[in-house]
């Protein structure tokens, strides 16, 4: 009853959004965390990739974790994209005639971009699942061998540029996306505003430049 | 002053509209702009054309009649003040100002600038009210608030219902009106038996008169005339969620 | 044209005898009752849903009555009652200063110059108290004290603190408590909403109000409305001023077109003037906006010593100031009631000190608040007045002085009805402003909300019961000759509006009359210049007839015909309230006859030969109306001249 409520309404698959996306910035923060070890060398960072499979073990067998991860995330994912397009459409339907001079935006830049932005994340994600997780479109993929895959990847001129819009883009959506979701979980309370957008903030810049230290080691030579 | 005025015009609920562009020319700056509207249909009705119809009523910025959007902006580029109390000192000699209706699909245009707001009506009689018929009440002084409280229900309930909010808004979202008033209730002790059922019902409601959803863009809170802030918008999240799980649903 | 007659004096049956405090449970007890299972079967008609309105409709439906109810505006939250400011009375004592019951009463019946009846003010009184529980039961915020209790002010030169209030949006706040509980009925089924409708003519079948024509303002499509009995809630009659503080639409339709069919009107000479309105800028202007009177306990009042002085404020050095209110009277200075502050900033614009546009307008001056109480202080109490000032003006009232001049605020006059809140004519109850009955000569501060909602909260519901109990209504069908009568007579009307297709606008004419009643019939009246208007109202309105044009047709919104419509009321409302100010030559309360005034420029009442109701009936259309009168008996406060000096 309550669970058809909350999807059916709009402040309930507003909730959906905000719970998936907390997930997914949990995952993405321990993920440029992980990412970090590619500076500590290849047998490091090859070791580190190889533990992922064994998390769990002996109570869960070899990469059973990792794929209950892989399918909780791509549930959270699917449902955090699933209502963003029923609220969008929702959205463009309460509008059916625009303005002609056009809205004056008083909100911020990444406000705006939350929804184009999203897609741009959608297909970026596509790529970088099919670079360096089955490693269709990776110069380089071995099996058991990220940090090959990794230092091939960086050294092709596009593929950092489409990796670091990517990140961007990630960022953004983390800075008014981790504000968004306490608003919309009604955590926000006047005396915490400014404390939880600084918090969204810092994660957003944290996961942000962690992730792009990666490239730019590979493209400085720091990681080769 | 002289100013160039481009306004929608539509005759009718049905018929096509278009902006149509109108100079005005010795206007005082301390015209509201609704006087230069008048201004416009008296000269409009001599010529034998169709004045512009708006609404307004009270012309001191509570009643919540007025509603235009000016130059991109519910009640035009002044903070806090509806087009009612916008004068034209806030404008420049020979700008062109575009004047348009409230848009949203729960706003459906009447003709010109008029749209029909009943949708906010339904909100309201959907729960947003204590139930305490005529003669029940007990002695005021029973009722204690603490004052913080009492400010904040205040603060909510100075809206005017005018839907700036759904007219700043890209999505069209009802959010800031619905939430003011059940800030404004659910905060006070006598709006307790309710507070569940009525938070429930008027976002129902909300939800089927066809407005968007937030996406906490803040626009709304930016072009309300009153200051209704967009922490009302988190309460009223708040309040749906613990109505949810109360099981009220 | 002075042509009228005197007929029979009348009488309030309905007020029971008896000790004052012990007449309301007398009537109410008298009062036939309607079954609880019957009152499904009787249908009311409600017009306006402003406080009296409002309320009044929320608790007939929630008595199990069917309620059909109009408003013009797009919702019934829009009501004017929404922008009153200052707050409302109650004799609630919370403050142990004294107060009681009897004390409001008193006060009102006073502050009215001795022209109410006491029967009605001891009512209001004892209900006032009522009102304030029911509104915090509705959740309406009072401003509170930081122990949770309710706040309450001084207002209106009361020397009691009984006012309460929520900021300076009281009249909002109570407005919307009342919309929320009319929403809650509506929703239940129990009233039937029509907002954008507005009333055209009432329906009169053997004596009795059976209901109403209304327009619908979209479509335009004119239709009759039947019911047991007719509630108009519709306002005061400022407008006919043109420039006022009653929001645009306020207009006098609804209680025209009913004293038209038969209704009596009381008193339209009694209209209020407000001392701390806005000043208009310039020829443009369409409204006039009021800042609560408080602001009068802290700015001073001052003009130029000299005529014509045209010096910035801030350059006029202070012994070539002239603070008159504290020089004419100085104990109460510049608290003086809202009349004779009023008069004072006329007679010194008059005199040629006035200041700014077209020297319409005094200073009020808080440079000396400013430098006893702080900047801050200052700004708590008034920053939101402040704020508005500085919208509509562009000056910053911190800095320059505030200029302020009277305006058209309130109407004490309005139908005649008896103490069941009935008028003349059967079935027919009129509530709040659009009634004559509390206020007398004068309305004090924070006392119109209170009449709103005691009439339709609490007296209307107790008394309409005993009209609908005595039942003897035949059944009347839309289809019955009287009613395509009166629906086809508002039709022609219109007809004959859209069809004169002239040169001047419907604005045009309305500022016209506003300036000839301003000038004339404004805040000093004399024989002389109520002949002249009297002269000159008749020929206004041949021209209108002749001259007017409104675009358009009947069949579509058509702001212009709800317009022309209006005014053409105005045109006749005005005449009357010409004749009622020529006829009653003594000064009372907010109606000032130069000819009758004490040696030194107060009012003075001529009890002997004014101390009664005027109330006018009807004469038919080319004739005279017919004056009668209601003798006004105290037995409980004896009147005595008011002296302030």
């Amino acid at each position: 009853m309550a669970v058809r409520a909350l999807w059916d309404s709009t402040i309930g698959k507003k909730t959906v959004m905000a719970v998936t996306g907390l997930m997914m910035v949990a995952f993405l923060f321990l993920h440029m965390l992980g990412n970090l070890k590619i500076f500590f060398g290849a047998t490091d960072f090859n070791a580190y990739a190889a533990w992922l499979r064994t998390i769990g073990e002996p109570f869960l067998h070899f990469t059973w974790y990792l794929w209950i991860q892989r399918v909780v995330l791509a549930v959270a994912l699917v449902l955090h994209i699933v209502s963003a397009w029923q609220l969008s459409r929702r959205d463009r339907r309460a509008r059916p005639v625009k303005y002609a001079h056009g809205l004056r935006p008083q909100a911020s830049f990444a406000t705006h971009t939350m929804r184009w932005g999203g897609v741009i994340i959608a297909v970026f994600l596509i790529w970088h699942l099919l670079d360096l997780t089955v490693g269709a479109v990776n110069p380089n993929f071995v099996p058991g061998k990220p940090y090959q895959a990794v230092v091939a990847d960086f050294q092709v001129w596009w593929i950092n540029i489409v990796y670091i819009i990517g990140v961007v883009m990630v960022g953004l959506h983390i800075n008014h996306g981790f504000w968004s979701a306490a608003q919309t979980l009604g955590v926000n309370r006047p005396v915490r505003d400014v404390a939880i957008r600084a918090t969204g903030t810092t994660v957003a810049l944290l996961i942000t430049l962690g992730f792009l230290t990666v490239p730019i080691g590979v493209m400085t030579g720091l990681v080769h | 002053m002289n100013l160039t005025l481009r306004i929608w015009r539509q005759p009718g609920p049905d018929a096509g509209g278009s902006m149509v562009t109108y100079q005005v020319s010795d206007v005082s700056p301390d015209m509201s702009f609704l006087e230069v509207l008048d201004v416009l249909n008296e000269r409009l009705i001599r010529a034998g054309e169709q004045p512009v119809a708006f609404d307004h009523d009270c012309r001191e910025g509570i009643c919540g009649s007025c509603a235009m959007v000016i130059n991109g902006r519910p009640h035009g580029p002044e903070q806090t003040t509806t087009t009612c109390q916008l004068h034209l000192r806030s404008f420049r000699d020979g700008d062109v100002i575009d004047v348009e209706p409230w848009r949203a699909r729960p706003f459906p245009v009447i003709k010109d600038l008029v749209v029909d707001r009943s949708a906010f009506d339904r909100i309201i009689s959907s729960g947003g009210y204590i139930t305490s018929p005529t003669g029940s009440a007990p002695e005021a002084h029973s009722i204690l608030v603490p004052k913080p409280v009492a400010d904040l229900a205040f603060e909510n309930a100075t809206c005017i219902g005018c839907g700036a909010c759904v007219a700043a808004c890209p999505n069209g979202s009802a959010m800031l009106f619905t939430a003011a008033k059940v800030a404004h209730l659910n905060s006070l002790p006598q709006g307790q038996p309710e507070r569940e059922s009525r938070v429930l019902s008027m976002v129902a409601t909300m939800d089927a008169e066809g407005f968007g959803g937030c996406t906490n863009t803040g626009e709304c809170a930016a072009a309300c005339p009153k200051g209704i802030p967009l922490s009302s918008i988190a309460n009223l999240n708040r309040e749906y969620l613990h109505a949810l799980r109360a099981g009220r649903a | 044209m002075i042509d009228y007659t005197v007929g029979e004096d009348i009488v309030d049956r309905a007020a029971p005898d008896g000790p004052i405090e012990a007449r309301w449970d007398t009537r109410r007890f008298t009062a036939k009752l309607v079954n609880p299972s019957n009152r499904r079967k009787h249908r009311i008609i409600v017009v306006g849903t402003g406080l009296a309105g409002g309320s009044a409709g929320a608790t007939l439906a929630e008595q199990g009555y069917q309620v059909v109810q109009f408003c013009f505006q797009d919702s019934p939250r829009r009501a004017h009652s929404v922008a009153a400011q200052g707050g409302i009375n109650a004799a609630k004592d919370y403050r142990n200063d004294g107060d009681s019951i009897h004390r409001l009463f008193y006060d009102t019946v006073k502050g009215g110059d001795f022209r109410s009846r006491e029967s009605n003010v001891y009512r209001l009184a004892q209900v006032s108290v009522e009102i304030i529980d029911q509104c915090v039961a509705q959740g309406v915020p009072f401003a509170r004290e930081y122990g949770g209790l309710l706040d309450n002010r001084s207002f209106g030169g009361v020397q009691v603190s009984r006012t309460f209030y929520a900021r300076g949006q009281t009249g909002q706040q109570l407005l919307i408590g009342a919309y929320q509980a009319l929403s809650r009925q509506i929703a239940a089924g129990n009233i039937e909403m029509h907002p954008r409708t507005e009333m055209l003519d009432l329906i009169v079948i053997d004596g009795r109000a059976r209901g109403i024509v209304a327009r619908d303002l979209i479509t335009g499509e004119v239709r009759t409305y039947l019911a047991d009995a007719v509630v108009l809630a519709t306002g005061g009659y400022g407008n006919i001023f043109y420039l006022s503080t009653n929001a645009k639409g306020s207009n006098a339709t609804a209680i025209w077109r009913a004293h038209r069919r038969g209704a009596y009107l009381a008193n339209p000479c009694y209209t209020q003037i407000h001392p701390t309105c806005i000043p208009r800028s310039g020829e443009h202007q369409s409204k006039l906006t009021l800042m609560s009177e408080s602001l009068r306990n802290d700015g001073r009042i001052w003009v130029p010593k000299r005529k014509g002085d045209t010096r910035a404020p801030n350059e006029i050095p202070e012994d070539e100031r002239d603070y008159y209110l504290e020089r004419i009277y100085p104990s109460f200075g510049n608290l003086v009631p809202r009349d004779i502050a009023s008069r004072a900033a006329k007679n010194q614009c008059d005199e040629g000190r006035g200041v700014g546009p077209g020297g319409l307008g005094v200073y009020l001056d808080f440079a000396d608040a400013i430098a006893r109480l702080g900047r801050d202080a200052v700004e708590a109490r008034y920053g939101n007045l402040f704020d508005m000032y500085q919208r509509i003006t562009g000056e910053n009232p911190y800095e320059v002085p505030m200029r302020i001049y009277p305006a058209i605020h309130y109407a004490m006059g309005g139908l005649w009805v008896d103490y069941d809140l009935q008028s003349n004519l059967a079935g027919l109850f009129v509530i709040g402003e659009a009634n004559f009955s509390d206020h007398g000569a004068n309305r004090l501060g924070a006392s119109a909300l209170m009449q709103g909602l005691a009439d339709g909260y609490f007296v209307l519901p107790a008394t309409i019961n005993d009209y609908l109990a005595r039942g003897g209504l035949d059944p009347v069908g839309p289809e019955d000759p009287a009613v395509r009568q009166v629906q086809s007579e508002a039709l022609d009307r219109l007809q004959r509006l859209l069809s004169v297709r002239g040169e001047r606008t419907v604005d045009s004419f309305h500022r016209e009359l506003g300036a000839l009643l301003w000038d004339k019939c404004g805040m000093a009246r004399s024989d002389e210049s109520l002949r002249d208007a009297l002269e000159r109202i008749p020929k206004l309105r041949e021209q209108f007839w002749q001259s007017v044009t409104v675009p358009g047709t009947g069949a579509e919104l058509n702001q212009e015909l709800e317009k022309a419509n209006r005014v053409a009321d105005f045109l006749e409302f005005a005449e009357l309230l010409a004749l009622d100010a020529l006829v009653r030559t003594e000064s009372c309360g907010g109606h000032f006859r130069v000819e009758s005034q004490t040696p030194d420029g107060e009012a003075r009442r001529d009890d002997e030969n004014f101390s009664h109701v005027a109330a006018w009936e009807f004469g038919g259309d080319g004739r005279g109306p017919v004056l009668h009168k209601e003798p006004l008996q105290f037995d409980y406060v004896h009147p005595t001249q008011r002296s302030y000096a």
